[in-house]
């Protein structure tokens, strides 16, 4: 009983004092007041004081902050658009590899998923880094477009939107590989030959079967790219250009550069409450997917 | 037939090994087993007999320890084991599934138990070996479970769960994972294993005939309840219920109503068109009291004219034959449109059989080989 | 059915040529000899010596290490406890947060989970440095462990641990003889994958490091920044490398288990 009672107790204060605490303390400084102080803030709260006074001190000043300067929203808005647009290029890429995975003789599977992983084991950082040398105006793209004589100058694409978006499809096309793949490789090809077998051509059974029952491995790829890409902040600071607005990364200025900490916690705490939808759609579509495979 | 006949439930003095008194086990609203007593005798090789979700398993796992009764008492030689670990039980379990542990090899499973009870090094050895010959693995004591065949594996389950000398070995299903003829052979192999060990064995099955093969006593079970505890002759002969005649074998139930005659005998009324049944039954029926006639298809004569000494004989038209090869069941379907089942021994070759399709027959058979049961 | 057709052939082609020919560039051009990292100027190892004469980057190589190491074998042993709570702990006060704290960090956003911890660390006045960043990359690490550990827990067959106890094992005898050697792979690849984390993550370890504990992702950030660097290219090649070589070996690895275990279910049939 006594080690039962250890076996909880352990990683469950661990999870208390290193996830949940920090997290109500984020909750707590977005509610204060930025101060030239260390730390940072006021009120600091000290055991002396009486707690009624501390809280009256607090109040939703950095959040209407937030709602007035249109640069975080604007931020929050671009960070939605951007992850969006590039799940959606992500599926529109890594679905027919799935496919072809999933279509490829019996021997080569295991070597293709190998191929996949491989990527998703390397440094994600020297993954996005790799583009930089391609994507520059005297990189690589830009002299074979040249060589070929599609075009006459250097286009411009490191620092842009477009970047940002080649960046997230490249480091995020194993998520929406392996979930796809997964269902498609479970799919019992005496379905697709019933369907044929009924009168459909290869093009109508793949739209009436094999693409609705591919459907939960591409809503699960498509929540794994989008919801850490909402919150991204290597991308778009390597890739991304001054005016590529990502939420992680006005964060991150607004900490560092600026030090105004209450107003990174409020940002915190916002960009928390709009991940909160997709994830627990994200978690309904995962316990519906078991339900079903039980 | 000079040897003692083997039955300590008829012996009154006979001190039981295990007893279920009173045990009911619930799971939150769900009552697995309610209320139920069972004396199951030392050196029994007794089986418990059901559909799935009748309770079986429940008492196997009671037994075993890893479910705890909710009320009443599993009194094993003479203590209460109901609220005590299953590593402080002398008893063993054999798995359904094996349960072989798969990173151990052959050797290691079967010492598994005994390195436990931290017995000397050599003790453990010998006693392995023991082990290795009686199930005949000698020649897989080094390899992995995933090494071997299901049947060696299931050799091995029981090995292991005979190593430590168990006061009662449990079975569950042991034989459901093998084939057909693996599995018959495999019940003999089990029957004498358990004679020269002399432990006490309870099997749990869902199969009537590995029971019947098997068991010295058979406990049929409902919902729960233990409708019949008996042995497999005295079950197939003399079910009690409804439920046991039509659960262990084949069988035609006809419902009747019932009119005493002398003694025992009944007259069974039981379709305007048709005449009388003639059944005996040493339960008391009063006049019209509802029943049923329960009659094995074997004991049922099948033939082209009416019997005249027959008690009871009812004429009809051959719908279906089954040939399973060394007998032919056939389906009669009566005047009065109920069917009924009679099986005949193929004792000539196929070519000379009596009847076919849609020929008239008439079926009999006597005043005792049916049994009469109450509703 | 398994002859691939041509648009299938030409998906495979085009989809692992976009994964594999950025870094293909990048290990290329580490062989480079001119600065100017997009214009090939002969072979040359040189920016290897320079790398390894570069006292900055041995340094964060030594602490990222030195952290990864730590934080994923304390994030190994936390997971499988939570795990096993999970999947074996029955009911218990507080069950459904527990579950939600194992799941939360796998989708929180790294800026969210390094700003908190860091508003932690200086909240209780504990200074940056190494044991900072271990804390930080053993909570998010445990999660991803218990989640690989759990999902072999969940379809480990629980009579294997009930034919223990049955045999006279106690609880822990069962866990440490049975349940610990069948579930070692996952825990194995829990590890690796809570080691891999720790030695990729920038943004977290930005957060939690002090001014004595930069890591190398730290390092490559600032130093990629600015732009693209032959020194990078040679470093990042070395990094994939280790990798390519780990993957490949374990995946060979896998498939000799798999061919023997194939092999070995014949015999076994042959032997009935």
């Amino acid at each position: 009983m006594l080690r039962r009672w250890f076996l909880i107790a352990v990683p469950y204060v661990w999870l208390l004092a290193l996830f949940l605490v920090p997290f109500l303390i984020v909750f707590k400084i977005s509610l204060s007041d930025a101060a030239i102080a260390r730390p940072p803030y006021l009120p600091v709260f000290s055991w002396g004081d009486s707690i009624i006074d501390f809280i009256r001190e607090l109040d939703f000043e950095n959040f209407i902050f937030l709602t007035e300067d249109d640069l975080y929203w604007k931020a929050y808005l671009s960070s939605l658009q951007i992850a969006l647009i590039a799940t959606i290029l992500t599926l529109l890429v890594g679905y027919p590899v799935a496919y072809a995975m999933a279509r490829a003789p019996e021997h080569w599977r295991p070597t293709l998923m190998m191929l996949v992983i491989l990527p998703f084991w390397t440094s994600f950082l020297i993954r996005v880094y790799s583009w930089m040398g391609i994507l520059s105006t005297e990189g690589f793209l830009n002299q074979f477009l040249l060589w070929v004589g599609v075009i006459s100058s250097p286009l411009q694409i490191l620092n842009t939107d477009t970047a940002v978006y080649i960046g997230i499809v490249y480091t995020y096309l194993p998520f929406m590989i392996l979930p796809i793949y997964a269902t498609l490789d479970r799919l019992d090809g005496s379905l697709i030959e019933a369907a044929e077998d009924l009168g459909c051509s290869r093009a109508s059974a793949f739209w009436l079967v094999t693409l609705p029952l591919s459907r939960p491995g591409i809503i699960a790829g498509c929540f794994l790219v989008f919801i850490p890409t909402i919150g991204e902040f290597v991308i778009p600071s390597l890739l991304g250009g001054s005016d590529t607005l990502m939420i992680g990364k006005v964060l991150w200025e607004e900490f560092f550069s600026n030090r105004d900490w209450p107003v990174a916690s409020a940002v915190a705490v916002v960009l928390l409450l709009i991940l909160i939808i997709p994830i627990v759609l994200f978690q309904r579509n995962q316990q519906k997917q078991a339900e079903a495979d039980r | 037939m000079n040897a003692p006949v083997f039955a300590p439930w008829t012996d009154q003095s006979a001190e039981p090994m295990i007893r279920f008194r009173n045990v009911t086990k619930k799971f939150g609203d769900f009552t697995a087993i309610s209320n139920l007593n069972l004396d199951i005798y030392e050196k029994e090789f007794f089986a418990l007999l059901g559909p799935s979700g009748c309770g079986k398993t429940t008492m196997m796992r009671m037994l075993a320890g890893f479910e705890e009764p909710t009320s009443g008492d599993i009194i094993v030689s003479g203590d209460n084991i109901g609220h005590l670990p299953p590593n402080q039980r002398p008893v063993n379990m054999m798995f359904q599934s094996y349960a072989l542990f798969p990173h151990l090899s052959v050797w290691e499973n079967i010492a598994f138990g005994l390195r436990r009870d931290k017995l000397p090094k050599d003790q453990i050895s010998a006693r392995v070996d023991e082990m290795l010959k009686l199930t005949r693995l000698e020649k897989f004591a080094r390899r992995k479970p995933h090494q071997i065949s299901g049947g060696q594996r299931q050799r091995v389950a029981l090995a292991r769960s005979l190593a430590k000398a168990p006061k009662l070995l449990l079975l569950d299903e042991p034989l459901g994972a093998l084939d057909k003829k693996l599995r018959e052979a495999t019940q003999f192999e089990l029957m004498d294993i358990q004679e020269k060990t002399g432990t006490t064995f309870v099997i749990v099955t869902h199969d009537q005939e590995e029971a019947m093969t098997v068991a010295s006593r058979i406990a049929v079970m409902d919902e729960g309840k233990l409708v019949q505890v008996d042995t497999p002759d005295r079950l197939y002969e003399n079910p009690n219920s409804r439920y046991v005649a039509d659960f262990v074998g084949d069988v035609n139930i006809i419902e009747a109503k019932a009119s005493p005659l002398d003694g025992d005998r009944y007259a069974l009324h039981w379709s305007e068109a048709e005449d009388a049944l003639i059944g005996t039954t040493s339960t008391a029926l009063s006049d019209g009291q509802s029943c049923y006639m329960a009659i094995r298809p074997e004991k049922i004569a099948i033939s082209a004219d009416r019997p005249e000494d027959a008690a009871n004989a009812v004429q009809g038209k051959v719908e279906d034959i089954g040939y399973l090869g060394n007998m032919s069941t056939y389906h009669v379907r009566l005047n009065s449109g109920s069917l009924i089942k009679a099986q005949v021994a193929n004792q000539r070759r196929i070519s000379r059989r009596a009847f076919a399709w849609e020929d008239p027959v008439w079926l009999s058979w006597t005043a005792t080989a049916g049994v009469v049961l109450a509703d | 059915m398994n002859r691939l057709s041509p648009f299938n052939i030409v998906s495979l082609t085009l989809g692992f040529a976009f994964l594999y020919i950025p870094m293909l560039i990048l290990v290329i051009y580490s062989f480079n000899g001119g600065r100017l990292v997009t214009v090939w100027s002969g072979f040359s190892t040189k920016w290897y010596g320079e790398l390894f004469q570069n006292e900055a980057f041995l340094d964060a190589a030594l602490v990222t290490l030195k952290v990864a190491v730590i934080s994923s074998t304390i994030a190994a042993v936390l997971g499988t406890m939570a795990a096993y709570v999970l999947v074996r702990g029955g009911r218990f006060l507080g069950r459904t947060l527990f579950s939600g704290m194992i799941y939360a960090p796998l989708v929180m956003p790294e800026v969210i989970t390094g700003l908190s911890l860091l508003l932690l660390f200086i909240g209780i006045g504990l200074d940056r440095g190494v044991l900072t960043i271990v804390l930080a990359h053993t909570t998010f690490a445990m999660c991803y462990v218990s989640v690989v550990v759990s999902s072999r827990l969940v379809t480990f067959d629980r009579s294997l641990e009930e034919a223990a106890l049955d045999l006279g094992a106690t609880p822990f005898e069962t866990f440490r003889l049975v349940t610990l050697p069948i579930i070692a792979p996952a825990v194995i690849s829990g590890w690796l994958l809570a080691f891999t984390l720790s030695l990729d993550d920038l943004v977290i370890a930005s957060f939690t490091s002090g001014p004595s504990s930069t890591t190398l992702p730290i390092k490559i950030y600032s130093a990629v920044r600015l732009g693209v660097s032959p020194e990078i290219n040679a470093l990042s090649t070395i990094m994939i490398g280790i990798v390519a070589v780990g993957v490949i070996t374990a995946s060979l690895v896998s498939k000799q288990q798999l061919i023997r275990a194939k092999r070995d279910e014949q015999e076994a049939a042959r032997t009935e």
